[in-house]
């Protein structure tokens, strides 16, 4: 198989597996266009009963943020514990919480 | 020919055009031209294979003789294959194999949404499976079409060189003899002038997108239905039943 000769652009590929839920990221492939990146995202992601709805986004829309700061972004919430609310007593009889 | 024996014709009819197409798109398994399109190719092979599962089924059923699918798939001669000789021609360059899926699912989505009304209820429910597939194929061959039809000087030039080559075999797809008659008067199969009329608009639609000029009808090639192939033929049987014929009734 030949490696992309066309230099397609890369699209991310968002997949809802049941309506009401959130379209999951599943991974990316390489098409022309919107259209054919939905059709390609059927056939490379779809094949298992996997979804209902499909997305896809131009991967170069997509702003990341940079490893090397995970430190300064993440770390300062390693010991706020108190942000998860597990200090409360549930109520009686209180079931979805 | 009695009614029985006919219907069971009728399902190996379009049994081994779906068997032989599955088979011809299946060789680009590991060829496709992008790793995308391989996967809709095989996805495309394994769809036709289990419809053409489904209908070789049925007609050991109807014929009654204790034959399965594998028999049939597997241990019929050449001439006993009655497919069109539209789906056996080599793959060719992508238009070309693109442009064949094309005719065919031009011919096939129609023939499955008329199947669904069959007066046989068997049929009925094989083409209702395969409705919803059918629409895919012709959509996912359409696109192609239009692709190449629309887009650079070279890929206009092999589609259309592909459609030109190609037409020839398009006749023999509606060509309703005595058998098939029959089989429309009981209700079992739709009159193809109809199914020829919903591919005439597919395809003039399709190529006015693409750009591309519709051949003229000329000779149209005949004989797979009643088991007279091209030199393909045998190649592709080879294939398919080498290892039946080398080792018969191996499992695994």
């Amino acid at each position: 198989m030949s490696n992309n000769p066309n230099n397609w652009p890369l699209w991310e590929i968002f997949i809802q597996s049941k309506r009401g839920l959130e379209h999951k990221h599943v991974g990316s492939l390489h098409a022309a266009d919107p259209q054919m990146a939905i059709e390609n995202a059927r056939d490379v992601y779809t094949r298992r009963q996997e979804g209902q709805s499909i997305w896809v986004v131009p991967a170069g829309a997509i702003s990341s943020s940079q490893p090397e700061d995970a430190a300064m972004l993440f770390d300062p919430a390693d010991d706020k514990t108190y942000r998860h609310p597990t200090f409360y007593t549930m109520p009686e009889g209180a079931k979805y919480i | 020919m009695s009614q029985q024996e006919a219907l069971f014709t009728y399902c190996l009819r379009q049994a081994d055009d779906l068997l032989i197409l599955s088979h011809r798109l299946s060789e680009w398994c590991g060829h496709g031209p992008v790793l995308e399109e391989d996967i809709a190719l095989t996805n495309r092979a394994l769809d036709h294979i289990g419809e053409a599962r489904n209908l070789l089924t049925y007609a050991g059923q109807v014929e009654g003789k204790g034959r399965t699918e594998d028999d049939l798939a597997f241990l019929r001669a050449e001439r006993q294959f009655v497919n069109t000789k539209l789906v056996e021609q080599p793959n060719g360059d992508y238009a070309f194999t693109i442009a064949r899926s094309f005719l065919f699912d031009a011919y096939h989505l129609p023939l499955a949404e008329a199947l669904t009304k069959s007066s046989d209820a068997q049929l009925a429910a094989i083409a209702g499976k395969a409705v919803k597939e059918a629409q895919y194929h012709l959509r996912h061959s359409s696109d192609w079409l239009k692709r190449f039809g629309d887009g650079t000087e070279e890929s206009h030039r092999r589609a259309q060189a592909a459609l030109d080559g190609l037409w020839t075999f398009t006749g023999e797809l509606f060509v309703q003899d005595d058998l098939h008659q029959g089989l429309v008067k009981a209700g079992v199969a739709p009159d193809l002038i109809a199914i020829k009329a919903s591919f005439d608009e597919t395809v003039d639609n399709v190529l006015a997108e693409a750009t591309l000029k519709r051949p003229v009808d000329g000779f149209m090639a005949s004989g797979g239905r009643q088991g007279k192939h091209g030199e393909n033929m045998g190649f592709i049987l080879a294939e398919i039943q080498y290892l039946q014929r080398a080792y018969p009734g191996a499992k695994w």
